[in-house]
């Protein structure tokens, strides 16, 4: 199945290699896996031939399974013209009858019984296979197992394991990965760190083909020699994987189903990847060679080896880094132009004068309105590409009002850093668990572990629900101040509570237009509040697990949702089913972030990556890896280029969104980091964290050094400045409370929110 | 490696598989308990796992055991009821037999229903807003600070914060103990810790007046025992005011009349008595407090009564403490105490009397020291049955092996732990020990050490059996004139060489009745304020006449307070070394008293066992007073 992923590769080099190869087979007869003949060198070339240069390998396989079955059941007419139709004239061998679905696929990439026919196959269709070749370039996961059920959430466990069925002598496990382990030290220093992420795959793989094969002890021999020389950061996985002995236990088990369903992603230079290939098949180790070839994808690229930084920098996720191609489509990360706004003028401020200020007010607003409306970003999507509500007369309202706090915005930077408020909740000893504030900073509200929403005022004004429906058919529906006549005053208070979820309620969002809130909760649900009424208006089901993030979209109406089902969710306010599933997340989505432009959503989640969706359609554009533990926050930039993301490894990364790469590494907190926030400017990032700072780093500065670079986009390779102390603008302290949410005010004030729980 | 791996899980043996089919009725082979248990293992550990994510989205770095059961809940596990008490589950052995279990107290539900100190509701959950940097440079406030106003103070609560301290710092003795046993037992005050912490932290501004200071000690003591309150990093600002009062050349002793010794008898008492309670939240403070205390002993430069605190000092916080601090440092800190004590001139007899006092605290601490280490010494240590014992007498308060660190009888197994340093100095040999002090002390030592027919090991060991009767015998006749140094020793050490349970009572029983009389405990209930000076009188045989005048106020009518004395050190002897399970069953009735260190029978009873939770401080509080308080 390499030979899958070598596909947009021409097979020339590939040819030459086998060649090679084939001169000194000869040599080694008698592999102990007994997997392949050792016979003429001419059949070592024929069944080198499907493995590695062959395109499609799988389907050959799943045509030949689809063949046995026919002829199984008896249906030769079917046979015969699949066969005639497949060009596969040639009678293949009956030795294939015996091997069941399963460990034919199993056997693809090893020298089974069937290579002999196989190659004959092969040789033969040759030309068929090179057309198709080049339609099989996406080499989906799924193809795992074509007989299973694909990339699906829940794939058919059974079948899924079938494939560690078939297995060498587990004595020699330690023998072929020490084996492995010196070669790959004695190869030249540049291709060492690249070979070496073969390691930890190869390690999981063969410790779970042994327990699955129930070779007990000598799992946990093989456990013990080796998991030390694992990366630190896979030590989580590690923790899991040791606890788990026995073939039984397998099945019930998510980390190692992720191992199963999705392809280990590693990126190798053709260099190294030719070195490691001549090596194995030098010592004809296809153990190793068999779990390379099914559960490794092996992206392959031309050009320097990496380093051994830029290799770390770069891995830790549960199923390796993302593919390149992963990262190839297009983003419109651009900004919506803003609608143009009519200023009404007796609303603008009364520190004007009437004659004068009119005409001067008017000219400022289109301007700064107008800057960003008149000419389309390029890189935005187009205004209807997602339909998004009209706006109200309030929202209109509301944005003169945000323009207005922006002309007395602070302009910061690393000599002008924000001034910070902490708002410190107080006797919070059922936990707080959640935190948002509105985006006018006057409301703020809290998600607790005893299933309550809070919702407080920060302003003078207090919170008030709207009158009774009997009372409000009282109002004279007419009068300009109707919207403030429906305010009960009776029910005025600092603090609302909102009852309806029976979990701790893990995530909050306002509305933008602060008619709303959302929660969502352990019950796996999301909910709809009311502001007005201070209800629980809509309960949203469609997630089976808990639920462990929410937000509105920046425009309101759609909000996205993820929990531990391992997908998130798009909902609009007004259908009580999902929109959109997003689905591909090896573990919970732990977080979801809304693009500004509410085209794509962002999405943080345990397996250690953060995907970027479009909205529109649903795909996955963007993966990103190097986290080394599960993401808890994310922030895009307010230009949407870029996006920030935290993570219990206590490093907050820089993503720039239109070239899919990582372009920064802010070190420092010593815990998870739950809350980060672009200020209005994007000029300064915050985060905050469970080790009781915030911090506030020089993101212009983080985005300009690479900018400037030339950075190989193409190869996707980076080198992270080692400078993120630099960036790092001010760290500080409150007093013993975890920082768990953080806000730039319309002018630029920091405001912090957590629990002080002594 | 593979040692550490297995290390790292709980593992459920076949045994207990067995037991529990068995206790429903089912037989189980040994093959299929083991798989059993290997797979319960297996489901522990996904369930662990499982419960980590609900704990990192709450955003905490506890797991509670509602994460647990939430992480069970969701893989269609029933949930594991009973453990969602926020109080600690104090882990039991059973006296005979190999059995552990969880405690499980049966509550009194009419009794809780119809308490009166029932905590009222924790406040409303409130957002508070604060500037906390202006402009990211300043901080208004400092920062890493704990806020201030966490709790705004309703007005009852303020009202009574003023009303008690105003009592404990005024004039009238009857209303400060009354506010002090209120503050002792009064569940509602959590929201005043800070303050009354703040209040206590005043020592440095007092330092002139014994009263106050002696007071505010008081007020230390009441909210260690206030089962009611947890004090969490309070503790250390207590703990550094306590030390204050002990360690520093106070402004008030200055004139040689105050009586500033007992002042800091009492604070060392109270800090034994905080690490005895309190051990988990200061274990980490006991290295730190070692060496304060060794950096004034050697410093010559510091007057005698620091000195004389650190010796009280270190001598409460155990026998351990004396070995690996003041032995090591007795030589050269000899040469200076010496001078001091062979200089004749008038000038010096202030300074010559306080070298006595320091003389007698340093004999004590050694002859503890020395008692205890041929205790151990004789006694082969056995892990599990000194926990045993350790856990019986203090049945009450919850007991965290860490709550110790210092104290003789444990310590030993707790090295390691937080509050032990682990690695130990290199045991001294007794014998050398015991040479090598001699020669510092001369008779008054060997006279001391072989006192008491009790004191050696063997007799000890015979002596738990029945202990009522050998503190009788034993302690008459030979005793009696060195009774002095011993009702000394009695009031600083008891508590943390012997088992602590009783310890805690002393205090809190000294402590409600007023100042004078906190140190009467034993016979010599006459002047509790002089105890501190035995000691020295007891140096002064030594060294004949002139001590003795300095002191002669001090002295204890001598032949009652000897045989409680004797005994004693029998009883703690026996406590340490004998096998727990013994020595529990032999006295069953003695249990709220501690056996070994409660001389007279007659207070016994009046001397509860005081813990966090501990019952008998209620009912020896409401017995004594009943105070209403509007909160």
């Amino acid at each position: 199945m390499a030979a899958v992923q070598d596909g947009p590769i021409e097979p020339e080099p590939e040819n030459e290699i086998k060649t090679e190869a084939s001169n000194e087979f000869p040599g080694n007869p008698g592999d102990a896996s007994g997997g392949v003949p050792p016979t003429a060198p001419v059949a070592a070339v024929a069944t080198e031939k499907p493995a590695a240069a062959a395109t499609d390998s799988t389907e050959r396989q799943t045509l030949l399974a689809v063949l046995q079955f026919l002829k199984k059941s008896k249906l030769f007419e079917s046979e015969e013209i699949l066969r005639r139709e497949a060009g596969l004239l040639n009678e293949t061998g009956d030795s294939q009858g015996a091997a069941p679905g399963g460990a034919g696929l199993g056997g693809g990439g090893g020298a089974e019984p069937e290579s002999g026919d196989a190659s004959s196959v092969l040789s033969r269709v040759a030309g068929a296979v090179a057309v198709a070749q080049s339609a099989n370039a996406t080499p989906a996961p799924a193809k795992v197992a074509p007989v299973v059920t694909g990339g699906e959430d829940q794939p058919d466990v059974n079948v899924v394991l079938a494939a560690y069925s078939q297995q060498g002598d587990p004595v020699l496990y330690p023998v072929y990965y020490s084996g492995l382990k010196r070669f790959i030290d004695s190869v030249l220093d540049c291709h060492r760190a690249e070979l070496s992420q073969v390691f930890y795959p190869l390690f999981v793989h063969m410790y779970l083909e042994l327990v699955y094969n129930q070779y007990e002890k000598e799992a946990k021999a093989f456990f013990d020699k080796f998991h030390g020389d694992q990366e630190c950061y896979y030590k989580d996985d590690l923790r899991i994987l040791s606890g788990l002995t026995k073939s039984e236990h397998m099945k019930g088990n998510e980390t190692l189903l992720d191992f199963r369903t999705s392809k280990f992603v590693l990126r190798i230079s053709r260099d190294s990847y030719q070195l490691l290939k001549r090596h194995l098949q030098e010592r004809q180790n296809n153990q190793i060679w068999n779990i390379i070839q099914e559960h490794l994808y092996i992206d392959i690229f031309d050009g320097m080896p990496r380093s051994k930084g830029q290799i770390d920098s770069m891995s830790g996720s549960l199923a390796g880094e993302a593919k390149r191609e992963a990262n190839k489509a297009k983003v419109f990360y651009g900004l919506l132009k803003e609608p143009e706004i009519e200023v009404p003028l007796d609303d603008e401020d009364e520190e004007a004068e009437n004659e004068e200020g009119k005409p001067k007010k008017k000219k400022p607003k289109k301007d700064s309105t107008g800057s960003k409306s008149k000419k389309q970003d390029p890189n935005a999507p187009q205004q209807s590409r997602i339909p998004l509500p009209e706006l109200k007369d309030s929202d209109k309202l509301d944005k003169i009002m945000n323009m207005k706090e922006a002309t007395k915005r602070v302009r910061l930077g690393p000599e002008s850093l924000p001034s910070i408020c902490f708002y410190t909740f107080l006797n919070a000893y059922q936990g707080l668990t959640a935190v948002d504030f509105t985006d006018d900073s006057s409301l703020v509200a809290g998600g607790f572990a005893d299933s309550t929403v809070r919702v407080w005022s920060v302003t003078p004004k207090k919170l008030r629900g709207v009158k009774t429906a009997g009372d409000l058919s009282l109002i004279d529906k007419d009068s300009d101040d109707v919207l403030e006549r429906i305010m009960d005053e009776k029910t005025a208070s600092e603090s609302k509570n909102l009852y309806g979820h029976s979990g701790p309620v893990y995530g909050i969002s306002f509305s933008p237009d602060r008619n709303y809130l959302l929660s969502c909760s352990e019950d796996a649900t999301v909910r709809l509040w009311s502001l007005q009424t201070f209800t629980c208006l809509v309960g949203y089901k469609g997630h089976n697990y808990p639920v462990w993030d929410t937000q509105f979209s920046p425009y309101g109406y759609y909000f996205i949702s993820g929990g531990h089902d391992r997908v998130a969710r798009l909902w609009a306010t007004d259908h009580y089913q999902p929109l959109r599933m997003f689905s591909g997340h090896l573990a919970d989505v732990t977080c979801t972030r809304f693009h500004p432009n509410s085209n794509y959503v962002a999405t943080g989640s345990a397996d250690r990556t953060i995907r970027l969706w479009d909205v529109l359609n649903g795909n996955c554009v963007r993966i990103f890896t190097g986290h080394k533990g599960p993401i808890h926050c994310l922030a895009f930039s307010p230009n949407g280029k870029f996006l920030a993301s935290g993570a219990t490894d206590g490093r907050v990364l820089l993503w720039d969104i239109g070239h899919g790469l990582m372009i920064g590494e802010l070190k420092g907190h010593t815990d998870t980091v739950y809350a980060l926030k672009f200020s209005r400017d994007g000029e300064i990032l915050a985060s905050g964290s469970m080790d009781n700072t915030v911090r506030l780093w020089d993101t212009v500065k983080a985005f300009d050094d690479i900018e400037t670079d030339d950075f190989t986009a193409a190869t996707g390779h980076i080198t992270l400045p080692e400078n993120s102390q630099e960036l790092l603008l001010g760290s500080y302290m409150t007093k013993s409370t975890p920082v768990i949410h953080l806000h730039f005010t319309r002018r630029n004030l920091l405001l912090g929110a957590g629990a002080y729980n002594p | 490696m593979a040692d550490r791996e297995e290390r790292k899980f709980a593992e459920v043996q076949r045994d207990s598989v067995k037991l529990m089919a068995e206790s429903t009725g089912v037989e189980l082979s040994d093959d299929i308990a083991a798989m059993l248990a290997e797979d319960v293992c297996y489901r522990l550990r996904e369930a662990a796992q499982n419960s980590s994510q609900f704990m990192r989205h709450a955003k905490r770095r506890k797991l509670t055991v509602e994460d647990f059961n939430r992480a069970l809940r969701w893989s269609n596990v029933e949930a594991v009821c009973g453990y969602g008490s926020q109080d600690a589950l104090p882990f039991r052995p059973l006296k005979e037999g190999e059995l552990y279990f969880v405690e499980d107290r049966e509550i009194n539900l009419v009794e809780l229903a119809l308490a009166t100190n029932i905590p009222k509701g924790c406040a409303e959950t409130m957002v508070r807003v604060q500037v906390s940097y202006l402009d990211g440079k300043g901080n208004v406030e400092p920062q890493g600070a704990v806020p201030t106003a966490v709790q705004s103070l309703t007005d009852d609560l303020l009202k009574y914060y003023q009303q008690v301290t105003r009592a404990i710092l005024g004039e009238d003795q009857q209303l400060m103990k009354v506010a002090l046993q209120d503050l002792q037992t009064n569940s509602k005050i959590a929201a005043l810790l800070p303050y009354f912490v703040h209040v206590v932290s005043g020592v440095k501004s007092v330092s002139h007046d014994l009263e106050q200071l002696s007071r505010l000690l008081h007020m230390v003591k009441s909210l260690v025992q206030n089962p009611f309150l947890y004090l969490g990093s309070y503790i250390k600002s207590l703990v550094s005011s306590v030390m204050y009062c002990i360690l520093e050349p106070l402004a008030a002793s200055i004139n040689p009349l105050n009586d500033h010794w007992t002042l800091r008898d009492y604070g060392a008492m109270l800090l034994s008595h905080i690490f005895w309670a309190h051990g988990d939240l200061v274990g980490g403070l006991y290295h730190q407090i070692l060496l304060s205390l060794q950096k004034v002993l050697s410093d010559p430069v510091r007057p005698l009564c620091s000195h004389y605190g650190a010796v009280v000092g270190l001598h409460a916080l155990g026998w351990k403490a004396v070995e690996r601090v003041l032995f090591p440092h007795l030589s050269a800190y000899w040469s200076n105490l010496q001078a001091v004590l062979d200089d004749d001139s008038v000038s010096n007899a202030q300074v010559k009397a306080d070298g006595h006092k320091v003389y007698g605290a340093i004999l004590v601490a050694v002859e503890k020291l020395l008692k205890m280490k041929a205790q151990s010494w004789s006694v082969p240590v056995e892990g599990s049955v000194a926990v045993r014992e350790r856990s019986f007498p203090g049945l009450s308060p919850p007991q965290e092996p860490v709550s110790e660190p210092g104290f003789g009888i444990a310590s030993h197994l707790l090295q390691g732990t937080a509050g032990v340093p682990a690695e130990e100095p290199v045991p001294v040999q007794l014998p050398v020990m015991y040479r090598e002090l001699y020669a510092f002390f001369g008779d008054s030592l060997a006279v001391r050490f072989s006192t008491g027919p009790g004191i050696k090991p063997r007799a000890s060991r015979s002596a738990p059996s029945q202990p009522p009767d050998s503190k009788k015998e034993g302690v008459g006749p030979d005793t009696t004139r060195k009774m002095p140094q011993l009702t000394s020793s009695l009031t600083i050490s008891p508590r943390q060489d012997s088992s602590p349970k009783n310890e805690p009572g002393l205090p809190a029983a000294q402590n409600s009745s007023a100042a004078p009389s906190r140190f009467q405990r034993s016979s010599s209930s006459s002047s509790s304020l002089q105890r501190s000076k035995p000691p020295p009188s007891k140096a002064a045989q030594r060294s004949a006449g002139p001590p003795r005048e300095v002191f002669q106020k001090s002295r204890f009518p001598l032949p009652p307070v000897a045989a409680p004395f004797s005994f004693l050190i029998a009883g703690r002897q026996t406590g340490r070394r004998c096998q727990g399970r013994r020595f529990q069953t032999s006295f069953p009735q003695l249990h709220p008293p501690n056996p070994s260190a409660q001389p007279p029978r007659g207070y016994a009873h009046k001397l509860p066992v005081i813990g966090r939770m501990g019952k008998p401080v209620k009912r020896w509080v409401c017995s004594q007073y009943s105070l209403h308080l509007p909160l």
